[in-house]
């Protein structure tokens, strides 16, 4: 009954949202702010990748505020799961010799792709949220495979808080020396399609890759936590 | 069109499961492919017929000046943008939705959402 309830549900939401949908011109030219973002991107910042001129250039405020959702959300973990009094023990099992082999070769390799992602975030697809991701994903093989391995805070924090000040650092120095906040005119933006251009880009983008990469890894350390640890 | 009616299916299929399913953990699920078929359905409204991704780079590097990819045939790099952001936050809803798990399991032991009636009057 409650399946054939919520069959109905779903086909009505379904209906009126193909209605809506059918309004849309699919597939057609763009035209308005995406187009300015598009025709203009690359004489106003030297990026070869659009996407990421506009994530942090164009809409580098909002970006501000994602970072400090992440932030809010590693921070309400910890405090969820750093003081629970679990009754039944969450055992760590030993990861097998294929899994420890294999980390104990690809966790530098992995550190290195992330590093190389988020610092080429403004010439090829990529950028700070997905190196600091990979970074992660290094820390939960190395967390899988050892059972004895712990996640380190202190360092994560201060690597985390860092990056967080340069970043509204940046922004601020903007402000001082040029029209607004996050503004790209103080560093020369060089000559476009290479390593060093596009102005602050690569900069912000390297310190939300550090603060995304710890933030995960810290957060992944508090999951891991087993019982005795927790007291 | 195809690719808005299969995210509209995609975000089907999670309200589906969240309205149905009782572990808590498949609701989380149903909520991780919701938040994918919306990802895809903004993705999707940014396409252009024969359109390219949204980098522009250079065609031979020896010779400045010829690009690969011209500016007036590339999708939407809009959408793209947004749906950068709302996959961060997504991952965020996941991971907070779990620890949560995590300490609602340590209470009861039981991962049926029966189970938990308090807030219920």
């Amino acid at each position: 009954m409650r399946k054939i309830t919520a069959i109905v549900f779903l086909m009505i939401i379904s209906f009126y949202f193909i209605l809506i949908l059918g309004e849309i011109t699919f597939g057609e030219k763009y035209e308005g702010v995406s187009e300015h973002y598009v025709e203009k991107g690359i004489q106003e910042n030297r990026g070869a990748n659009i996407v990421t001129s506009i994530v942090v250039n164009y809409r580098g405020f909002d970006t501000l505020g994602e970072v400090t959702v992440l932030f809010l959300t590693a921070t309400g973990i910890s405090f969820l799961l750093g003081s629970c009094k679990c009754k039944n023990p969450m055992k760590r099992i030993k990861g097998s010799f294929v899994l420890r082999a294999a980390t104990e070769t690809l966790f530098p390799v992995i550190l290195l792709f992330g590093a190389y992602i988020f610092i080429h975030g403004h010439l090829t697809p990529g950028g700070g949220f997905q190196g600091g991701t990979v970074v992660a994903s290094g820390f939960l093989l190395l967390l899988l495979s050892n059972r004895k391995y712990k996640v380190n805070h202190l360092p994560l924090t201060i690597t985390e808080s860092f990056a967080g000040i340069s970043f509204v650092s940046i922004g601020i120095l903007g402000l001082i020396f040029s029209k607004s906040f996050l503004a790209n005119d103080i560093i020369p933006k060089g000559n476009w399609n290479e390593l060093f251009s596009a102005g602050f880009i690569p900069l912000i983008y390297i310190a939300v890759g550090l603060k995304v990469g710890a933030e995960l890894s810290g957060l992944l350390g508090d999951m891991f936590k087993t019982t005795e640890e927790r007291k | 069109m195809i690719f808005m009616i299969a995210s509209i299916l995609l975000i089907m299929i999670g309200l589906y499961a969240v309205l149905v399913k009782r572990n808590v953990i498949k609701i989380v699920i149903g909520l991780s492919i919701m938040n994918s078929g919306i990802n895809l359905l903004i993705i999707s409204m940014g396409f252009v017929k024969g359109g390219e991704a949204p980098i522009i780079y250079l065609k031979d590097f020896f010779k400045p000046g010829t690009l690969l990819v011209d500016p007036s045939k590339i999708v939407d790099p809009l959408p793209q943008a947004l749906v950068l952001t709302a996959i961060v936050i997504g991952v965020g809803v996941t991971a907070m939705a779990l620890s949560l798990i995590i300490r609602m399991h340590s209470k009861k032991e039981s991962l049926e959402i029966d189970d938990f009636k308090e807030l219920k009057w």
